[in-house]
């Protein structure tokens, strides 16, 4: 398997020096290829699941609950100013 | 005392003759004494451990005693807390304190137990070792240079050296019982959906689940019992999930008509040869108590490490999205611009076993590759499912080895991740299943622990509980290690 | 050569629940930057996701409302892509199994109507806001709309011109509106239109779309479609190639430019929902949400049309909006007479006033009581149409009815035989050669007569009447 491991990472929004890569790609091609012994196994007709139990969705009732915590909620930001958050410029 | 169990501590203090505080104490000094060969604690504030106790001693004095009132309990640096920092074992978390609580930390406070402080685990639970923490690495208290097992391994190791009675840890693929298992204890992963995961860091949100490590099995049923309960904020918390009389299933003495599968995929050729005779010895046991062993087979067994390879990875690539120094959590210095922050940041604060499982799901759900594993690693998941139900038509609980090894060295294991990644071979189906899980200690290989797993259908814990309680109360297995104030 | 254009919309409606989709946070506009948040939208660590029901029930109404097939199924899936306004780096929305599949509008279009496919809806959660202008080297981030419900309502590429495609999102917009799922107040971005265009030579396969953004008013996505599908027929007949990318158009500019920068290696990862167990309704449920539809416009436009006699302008026009068909059935309860003299006068009296003042009708300072008080005195001729439209002035800066003010006024109409008569004949005594002339065959003189008696009655008389015993009384 030969994984664009690059691609992934920046995908992922990870930073990967060469040097990673390459030690990172055949880990990740290592892992894929252990995991490619599930097509081994006989699915057809199988329902896939998403979660181990078959429950219900629980119905939230239309109400406000939540006040203004800005300032805790804020407290963990690396960069704020006048309530709003900072970033390097979005480019559209 | 420090060996003692949480309910011997709280037989003692409800007869008055210990205070929450003396208890705390006691504890307080053992993890001044003993942490720094262990790295159990991540983080501690011994002053608010006391307060802590204060409070309870005087809760205790004018209202009565609460179901953990004054008894001091740990928890895994993954359990968000709006007292000390929660930081995941991560960079990119660094000094990151939370504006809330986590459902089962609420719960601890509202039943009156003391939070003694975080403790170490993998970065973001991803790890069978306790290595990959940003804090370094957790040790062993029955050899400094093993592993505690992990990914709660600082909760394992605390319990097991008596720095605490009790900790929470959490459970994705075995990380509250593989870790139980090789440092002597008691782990239980309840049924996923009977504890809230809100406020717990996620991993792999269709798996994790928190659960008590302890010294007894009787322990865990109170703490379980404690922080298990319907959540409207977590809409995977089931709300009519089926009550259990937690304490009274671990009354316990005997196996009489207790059915008990042995499933032939865990008991295969290469494993351990002591932990194979320790599994043999075990099972001889609960036969001489009454139980019948049945030879079971969960045929999907093989492919339950590759699903979980996937569906793991893919969860926790997305989980792990949050973390892009916006609104919390570790921000570069000086970006250059949008994507440098979020790249550079993110390279910064995740260490590398985090970044090859995010790479590893981002991969299996990217285009062109989403059928092949990870609807696929979903259907695997209902066949892994499916074995279980079938098992249990004709057994009450399921007995397994928890690891097929013991406590491996530290560095053993870092250079081949997916080596790191079969430890987790015997515990991983039943977190794909939902199904609840107990490790508790079966015997010694070379002066290790060795532990047995019970399995029941979900929502049984009591089935667990029962078994356990009678093996606990027929063996003797429960030790101190030596180097820690244990007698020989 | 001739060309065809094919146009396909994805509109993004807010759905105007009190609290957000997957939080309680307020949904209220214009907040403080970051006062409506919590963990949960602020996406921290170990925080959940619980769903609004209400956000749900919407969704199905507006499914039934489509005559779509409602999924008693439906599941959540997570779109992953980092954006400094999507706080968990994935949208919550749902992919292969929405609560909405297979609908349609009926738009009306030259020869009558068009049937417009609507594929799907889904539900999901709506980004923050990004702020660039006037910011050096940075951008700020507001969250107060980060996980705000929204319906996305995508339809089959079944529009080809401009025109379509906005008769279509009228209709789409009127539609939210009657069944109050949503504000749909385009200012606000309530209501947000993305259109992908392609052009093809008549008979030819499909081209190649290009994706809009951004388009938050109808007289813009009329501009930006008619503009890209230029775009693209120059494009070909130069010899290039219409590329498959979104674009970004430019209102100011009157052009669009390419977002090539968002486009890189975009690959959104779908998964199922981790934190969501499906979403299930039951039959039982639906039919429930099904009998709380309220009549829709083209129902109302057509009974409007049947029940009152009403033109199929007026009918359009008189059921715009919800308020507007009620309070036009409130006033023909209140005038039942003459539901069309009712239709006129609110239609183009009332409107036309309420309009200048920008005033809606809910807030009308004129209740459907109070211009039926005005109805029936023209009904019985006590004042003039003429000086009915005053009374209405009088009326909107004014709480008295109708007859307050023409009394107070003087307006009321002379109808009586004896008054018009001796003034009638007044006038004839006076223009004695006109009323010979009109004797002789002169009929046009008659509106001399009509002229002159109506001016010295200033105004008040009768017209009716002054006609007719004009006539009478010239005979001689």
């Amino acid at each position: 398997m030969d994984i664009d491991v690059k691609k992934v990472a920046m995908l992922s929004r990870i930073r990967l020096t060469d040097e990673e890569a390459a030690e990172l790609g055949p880990q990740l091609a290592n892992i894929i290829g252990y995991v490619e012994q599930l097509s081994a196994v006989d699915t057809e007709g199988v329902e896939p699941i998403a979660h181990p139990h078959d429950i219900a969705m629980p119905q939230r009732v239309d109400a406000v609950t939540n006040g203004n915590r800005r300032d805790a909620l804020q407290a963990p930001a690396p960069k704020t100013e006048s309530g709003l958050y900072v970033v390097p410029k979005v480019i559209e | 005392m420090p060996f003692s169990t949480l309910s011997e501590i709280k037989d003692r203090l409800d007869a008055g003759e210990a205070t929450a505080v003396a208890v705390a104490k006691i504890y307080l000094d053992r993890i001044a004494a003993f942490n720094g060969d262990l790295n159990a604690f991540v983080d501690i504030n011994p002053a608010h451990v006391l307060e802590q106790a204060e409070a309870s001693d005087a809760y205790r004095a004018k209202h009565g005693a609460r179901a953990l009132e004054g008894l001091p309990i740990a928890v895994k640096d993954i359990f968000c807390t709006q007292d000390g920092p929660t930081q995941c074992c991560s960079n990119i978390l660094k000094d990151f304190h939370a504006p809330y609580d986590a459902h089962v930390i609420t719960r601890l406070k509202e039943a009156g137990a003391v939070l003694v402080g975080k403790t170490n685990m993998d970065e973001f639970a991803m790890g069978s070792s306790t290595e990959t923490s940003a804090f370094g690495p957790c040790r062993n208290p029955w050899d400094i240079e093993r592993i505690p097992g992990g990914s709660s391994g600082g909760s394992a190791s605390a319990v097991a050296a008596a720095l605490t009675p009790a900790a929470l840890g959490t459970d994705t693929g075995g990380s509250i019982r593989q870790p139980a298992s090789v440092c002597g204890i008691t782990g239980l992963k309840p049924t996923y959906g009977r504890v809230s995961r809100r406020g717990i860091i996620a991993f792999a949100s269709s798996l994790d689940q928190a659960g008590p490590m302890t010294r007894s099995v009787k322990d865990a049923a109170m703490i379980a019992a404690a922080i298990s309960g319907h959540d409207s904020m977590d809409s995977t918390s089931v709300p009519d999930a089926p009550a259990i009389d937690w304490l009274g299933a671990c009354d316990k003495t005997d196996m009489k008509g207790l059915r008990i599968g042995k499933p032939k995929e865990y008991f295969v050729d290469g494993m351990d040869t002591g932990v194979r005779a320790a599994m043999d010895t075990a099972l001889a046991e609960c036969e001489a108590l009454g139980a019948e062993i049945v030879d079971i087979s969960l045929p999907h067994t093989d492919a339950a490490v590759a699903a979980y390879y996937v569906i793991a990875p893919s969860e926790a690539s997305a989980n792990l999205s949050r973390y892009d120094a916006v609104r919390f959590g570790h921000r570069c210095d000086n970006p250059d611009d949008l994507t440098d922050m979020y790249t550079r940041s993110r390279d910064e604060g995740f260490g590398t076993e985090v970044k090859r499982r995010i790479l590893t799901g981002t991969f299996a759900l990217s285009s062109g590759y989403y059928d092949a594993y990870y609807i696929k690693a979903q259907q695997v998941r209902t066949l892994i499912r499916q074995d279980f139900i079938d098992a249990f038509k004709t057994i009450d609980v399921i007995a397994t080895p928890t690891s097929p090894v013991t406590a491996f060295k530290l560095g053993e294991k870092t250079d081949d991740p997916l080596t790191m990644y079969l430890s987790d071979i015997f515990t991983i189906a039943l977190n794909l299943a939902g199904l609840p899980g107990l490790s508790q200690p079966c015997g010694f290989v070379d002066g290790l622990p060795v532990g047995l797993q019970w399995i029941a259908p979900a929502w049984r814990e009591d089935q667990i509980l029962n078994a356990a309680s009678a093996y606990e109360s027929a063996t003797d297995w429960v030790k101190a290690p030596v180097n820690f104030g244990g007698e020989t | 050569m001739s060309w065809e254009t094919v146009i396909g919309l994805e509109v993004h409606v807010q759905v105007n629940t009190k609290t957000k989709q997957f939080c309680g946070c307020s949904t209220e506009f214009g907040a403080e930057p970051n006062t409506q948040t919590c963990p949960v939208c602020l996406g921290m660590p170990g925080q959940l996701p619980v769903l609004n029901i209400e956000a749900a029930r919407k969704s199905v109404l507006t499914g039934l409302a489509i005559n779509a097939d409602i999924n008693l199924v439906s599941k959540f899936d997570r779109k992953n892509y980092f954006y400094p306004d999507l706080p968990k780096g994935y949208q919550i929305t749902q992919f292969p199994l929405p609560i909405v599949e297979r609908g349609y509008l009926d738009i009306p279009v030259k020869d009558g109507e068009k049937r417009i496919g609507i594929t799907r809806i889904h539900m999901e959660e709506d980004a923050g806001k990004s702020m660039h202008e006037g910011l050096d080297g940075v951008s700020h981030i507001d969250l107060n709309r980060s996980g705000v419900p929204l319906m996305e309502i995508v339809s089959e590429p079944d529009m080809s011109c401009s025109d379509e495609a906005i008769a279509y999102l009228k209709q789409l917009h009127q539609l939210v509106c009657f069944l109050d799922v949503s504000g749909a107040n385009m200012e606000k971005g309530q209501f947000r239109c993305d259109a992908n265009v392609s052009v093809r030579r008549k008979g030819e396969p499909l081209g190649t779309r290009a994706e809009l953004k951004n388009l938050n008013s109808f007289r813009f996505i009329k501009q930006a479609i008619e503009y890209e599908v230029n775009r693209q027929i120059e494009l070909i007949e130069d010899g290039g190639e219409v590329v498959q990318e979104t674009r970004l158009y430019d209102s100011v500019k009157g052009e669009s430019r390419s977002m090539r920068s968002k486009e890189e290696a975009h690959d959104y990862r779908y998964f199922p929902e981790p934190d969501l167990p499906p979403l299930r309704f039951t039959q039982q449920e639906v039919d429930t949400i099904r009998a709380g539809i309220p009549e829709l416009p083209g129902q109302l436009r057509k009974r409007f049309e049947t029940e009152y006699g009403l033109s199929p302008y007026d009918a359009d026009v008189l059921t715009q909006t919800r308020d507007l068909a009620a309070w036009y059935e409130a006033l023909v309860a209140a005038h039942p007479a003459d539901p069309k003299r009712c239709a006129n006068w609110m239609a183009n009296e009332l409107l036309g006033r309420l309009k200048e003042t920008g005033t809606d009708i809910a807030a009308s300072p004129v209740s459907p009581q109070r211009l039926a008080g005005l109805l029936e005195r023209i009904a019985d001729n006590t004042i003039s149409g003429k000086a009915a439209k005053d009374v209405l002035d009088a009326m909107m800066e004014s709480d008295d009815d109708a007859d307050a003010i023409i009394e107070a006024k003087g307006l009321k109409q002379v109808s009586d035989t004896g008054a018009i008569d001796a003034i009638i004949t007044e006038i004839m005594d006076a223009n004695p050669d006109q009323v010979a002339g009109y004797r002789a065959g002169k009929d046009k003189l008659l509106g001399f007569f009509v002229g002159q008696v109506m001016k010295a009655s200033r105004g008040k008389a009768n017209p009716g009447m002054v006609n007719q015993r004009l006539k009478e009384l010239l005979k001689g």
